[in-house]
């Protein structure tokens, strides 16, 4: 394992550099100095590195999925008995909006991203992520929209028109205020931060795999994180540009959504569930690819059907954005339109049969290692089929039109988001947690995790098929006695407890298991992929050399002449950009070092978000920090300068 | 099945998608029984192919990590490739029947027979219903409010539209939801095949009150509905000369109360709340939430802003003398 390097450099303004073979130590302590983004206060900000950012998002987004939580527990509090009055309607309705805006916008996506942010270029063998300062710009512009949220909703200005914001309701007529503005801004900061995110797994998927990782050797989880990016691309817009017409209905008088002056409510919706239904698969895509590595690694052998999982992927990719109408049954629109949504929307569960179908056939041909990741998974299939099957039901139109927006739409939902996202998320956690921290999760709390959280999501979700039955409407902030809600409702409360009882349990788990939990080493559960090929936590600079793949579980196939790449300086932030398809060596380019700026522009696109909810100037002079803050982010440094002449001659 | 269900639910549930006492929500409770085995059947299957995975005399804790993953026996991997590729076929031929049953349920909701059909136009307020029985006769056209009385076995037709922000139909013994829109009219028909009052409530978050949105649909036979039709196009009823009733009407056409209701027969034609000309017919008031009775009426004109928060109408300053009088007045409404 001696690594030298192998290229005299050009340049007489760099650093001198060593000329003699150095030993493994020196060449690590060399790459350590070059990857090392600082310590201390100042240098915080100015960190790029995707294990430091991914880190970051990972946190954050917990966090805001323990605000959701906490929300949901006051819902479920108020409805535990009818006519109950521990939240008034006002503040119930800003509870509701709140927990599902914070877990679609600032948990559920943020989440897959940031285990993508953190594994994607570890199982690409590289050596960060794509747009390094790209990528810790959306993360300040995430926690600045989740903050501006929060800051809002303390102030008693929290959104009440719910997490889709309906007009006219949520139009200036009937939303007076600043409210729905909140909401709408939140969407704007997230959505950027999301398609950034989105750009960076792209492209560090396409261009910076190991050599050897052909497309078809690519990890599902990267499969499913490139699919998941390419939705965003395609679906966020689209609700960006809902809100902004929303925004600009209401602090410039535009008319998109009025039908008294032409505008056309149903318009919003259209385009709304244009994202809306997508979403779903967006949160729920990279949670199959967490699903296929666990079963892969638990199972003790490479995942059975492989080309077909991706291919489901791919197929759920593109159809997820045939369904959206099926949010609108209920609105009248033609029969015929309604068919083809009809066919679609069952169509969808042909690819997610797939997957399940090669899953239980890779488990069962496996060899079982009975570890928690692979119990959440075997949580996940109970769950998930079951609100699978009841999707299947609401693609039905006449059945729709019985159940669409009552408790049953709620209980399957949430069968689908909290069984296919964050079940699957959780057994990653206690996957990868001894990669992150290089630390196992303890095993005995992590069952208490799983039994509670299981145990209270079916006593909560459960009864809210009946309740949706036996006709309650979602959204209300109470109901009355007669109606007989009430047995139901209460359970509902029961297992919120239970659940909240679960979260506890991890969220001691993983206090406990940070501080004294024993030592992973690199590769504790005997996986596949590269990024059980370094150390746990992983170096800054990932790698000490740069991997290649022989086949797609490059763990299990490597041998000791395995080869790998030299040749990459060790003095600069070099990575191996390789081709697209086959992912052979194409050209080297040197990465971006920390700089403050992504953090001052994602503070001057802060104010100026901010401020275009009062004032729609602030569009204009918010425009002039922002231009002054990206130029100087993207300021040639005399060192780049010279790098880059450098490459040149080289080449 | 359907007896079953009842069952858990203790007696008749005038709010219930699986109870159906319309020919719309009786095709759909067929349908969804249909969709419960099928899906009910899938999971189970699913699951006991799950456990006969999981369940293994072999596992890691006999043979360690260290000897490396399974090596795949190709012809394993064969029955492997066959045994899914059965299973999706038989999940496309169930996904395809599926699809037939949605679709042709759907073609006999929409079945129309417009021959002698009621025509009802209801628009959705924050948050009550406006009911408007249209007559080609302007002086036969009546209105109310939160209550919709159509005949039994007769094809109705129910023509949406909504004043204010977007709000859901929703009668789940008689047919599924239709959202009233601002800016569009749908027509949707109903039919109840038995007499009976119906819970219905808005199905789509129009605000505060969303949840104290509810109305009755009053199924009765056909005298029944054309004498209740005959009594509501009269004008309200006068009070007697020095009665508390007269008063009240006094107060009431005095007080903010005319400023946003209508009694036909009277001087009061606000069109902001609910036609009040035959108020006392009806069974509850707020919308579905309280029974109309004494107490009720009383808490309700006081302050009711106590019982449904945020809704439009302002908590009255009245002595207790004449919020007596009125609510006599409001009682003597039939």
């Amino acid at each position: 394992m001696s690594s030298q390097p192998q290229r005299e450099m050009n340049s007489e303004s760099l650093e001198p550099r060593p000329r003699t073979p150095m030993s493994d130590a020196e060449a690590r302590n060399w790459l350590q100095r070059t990857w090392d983004d600082g310590k201390g206060f100042t240098s915080w900000f100015q960190q790029v590195h995707h294990t430091v950012i991914g880190r970051r998002y990972i946190i954050t987004a917990f966090c805001f999925f323990l605000l959701g939580g906490l929300l949901a527990a006051l819902m479920r509090i108020q409805l535990s008995h009818p006519e109950n009055h521990f939240l008034s309607p006002d503040f119930y309705n800003q509870v509701f909006t709140m927990h599902g805006s914070t877990m679609m916008f600032l948990f559920a996506v943020p989440v897959m991203e940031a285990f993508g942010i953190y594994m994607i270029p570890l199982m690409m063998g590289t050596r960060n992520i794509a747009f390094p300062r790209l990528n810790a710009y959306s993360w300040y512009l995430y926690v600045c929209g989740g903050i501006m949220l929060y800051v809002a909703f303390v102030l008693n200005t929290g959104p009440d028109v719910g997490w889709f914001a309906y007009p006219p309701l949520s139009g200036p007529d009937f939303s007076p205020g600043k409210r729905a503005d909140f909401w709408a801004q939140m969407i704007t900061f997230t959505e950027v931060a999301a398609l950034a995110v989105a750009v960076e797994i792209i492209t560090t998927i396409f261009k910076l795999r190991a050599v050897g990782m052909s497309l078809n050797r690519i990890p599902l989880f990267g499969w499913a994180m490139l699919i998941h990016s390419f939705m965003v691309i395609f679906a966020m817009p689209a609700v960006a540009l809902d809100s902004s017409m929303l925004l600009m209905d209401r602090l410039i008088s535009t008319h998109f959504f009025n039908p008294a002056e032409g505008g056309d409510a149903l318009l919003y919706q259209h385009v709304f569930w244009f994202f809306g239904h997508p979403e779903v698969y967006i949160i729920f895509v990279p949670a199959m690819g967490i699903v296929s590595e666990i079963i892969a690694t638990f199972s003790r052998r490479p995942v059975f059907g492989y080309p077909a999982l991706v291919l489901a992927l791919v197929a759920n990719g593109f159809v997820g954005f045939g369904l959206w109408v099926h949010h609108m049954f209920a609105t009248g629109l033609p029969m015929m339109g309604y068919s083809f949504f009809t066919a679609a929307s069952l169509m969808i569960a042909i690819p997610s049969a797939v997957q399940i179908f090669c899953w239980i056939a890779t488990l069962w041909t496996g060899r079982i290692n009975w570890k928690t990741p692979l119990i959440f998974v075997i949580g996940f299939f109970a769950i998930f089929v079951l609100g699978g099957l009841t999707g299947v039901m609401l693609a039905s139109v006449p059945l729709d039109t019985q159940v669409h927006d009552t408790y049953f739409v709620v209980a399957h939902f949430h069968y689908v988001l909290i069984g296919g996202a964050l079940f699957p998320l959780f057994g990653g956690i206690y996957y990868w947690f001894p990669k992150i921290t290089g630390r196992m999760l303890s095993e005995k709390l992590g069952l208490w995790h799983f039994w509670l959280f299981f145990i209270g999501f079916n006593l909560t979700f459960f009864p809210m098929h009946i309740l949706g039955l036996k006709g309650m409407p979602r959204r209300v902030y109470t109901y009355l006695p007669q109606n007989g809600w009430g047995t139901m409702n209460f359970i509902a409360t029961v297992g919120a407890l239970f659940m909240t009882a679960g979260v506890l349990f991890w969220l001691y788990n993983i206090w406990t298991s940070y501080r004294r939990g024993p030592l992973a080493g690199d590769n504790p559960w005997g996986a596949s992929s590269l990024e059980w090929a370094t150390n746990s936590p992983p170096p800054i600079y990932n790698f000490d050399e740069l991997p290649t793949v022989n086949s797609r579980t490059p763990l299990w196939t490597a041998t000791a002449e395995n080869p790998v790449i030299r040749g990459l300086r060790i003095d600069d932030r070099e990575v191996l950009i390789t081709r697209v398809l086959d992912a052979e060596p194409d050209h080297i380019n040197s990465f971006p070092k920390p700089s403050p700026w992504p953090f001052w522009s994602a503070m001057a696109t802060t104010a100026l978000f901010v401020g275009s909810i009062f004032n729609g100037y602030a569009l204009y002079i918010g425009a002039i920090p922002l231009a002054f803050t990206l130029t100087m982010w993207f300021w040639p440094k005399k060192h780049e300068i010279a790098l880059e002449e450098a490459e040149g001659v080289r080449r | 099945m359907i007896r079953l269900f009842a069952f858990w639910a203790g007696t008749f549930n005038d709010h219930s998608v699986t109870e159906a006492m319309g020919r719309q929500a009786a095709v759909i409770a067929h349908e969804w029984w249909f969709f419960f085995a099928v899906c009910t059947t899938v999971f189970i299957i699913t699951m006991l192919f799950l456990a006969r995975a999981l369940m293994k005399r072999r596992t890691v804790e006999d043979v360690p990590l260290a000897t490396g993953p399974a090596v795949l026996d190709p012809r394993r991997e064969r029955t492997l490739t066959i045994a899914v590729s059965s299973a999706m076929g038989v999940t496309v031929v169930t996904l395809f029947v599926l699809l037939f049953v949605s679709i042709s349920t759907g073609a006999s909701i929409r079945h129309f027979n417009s021959k002698n059909a009621v025509t009802i136009q209801v628009m959705g307020h924050q948050w009550w219903w406006h009911v408007i029985y249209q007559n080609t006769a302007a002086s036969e056209t009546l209105q109310t409010a939160n209550e919709i009385h159509i005949p039994v076995g007769k094809p109705v037709v129910i023509l949406t539209s909504s004043n204010d922000v977007i709000h859901s139909f929703w009668v789940p013994n008689i047919t599924g939801k239709r959202d009233l829109i601002p800016g569009y009219s749908t027509a949707l028909w109903i039919q109840a095949d038995k007499p009976g009052r119906f819970r219905g409530q808005c199905a789509e978050f129009c605000g505060h009150q969303h949840a104290h949105m509810a109305f009755y649909i009053v199924a009765q036979e056909q005298n029944d509905f054309d004498a209740w039709e005959r009594a509501q196009i009269n004008p309200a009823v006068t009070p007697a000369p020095g009665s508390l009733q007269e008063k009240g009407m006094q107060k009431f056409m005095a007080g903010p109360c005319v400023m946003c209701h209508t009694i036909r027969g009277t001087d009061a034609g606000g069109a902001v709340g609910p036609d009040l000309t035959h108020v006392a017919s009806r069974s509850t008031i707020a919308a579905g939430t309280l029974d109309f009775n004494h107490e009720n009426l009383l808490k309700w004109v006081r302050n009711s802003q106590d019982i449904k928060p945020g809704n439009k109408m302002p908590a009255m300053q009245i002595t207790d003398d004449d919020l007596n009088a009125i609510v006599a007045y409001l009682e003597s409404l039939k």
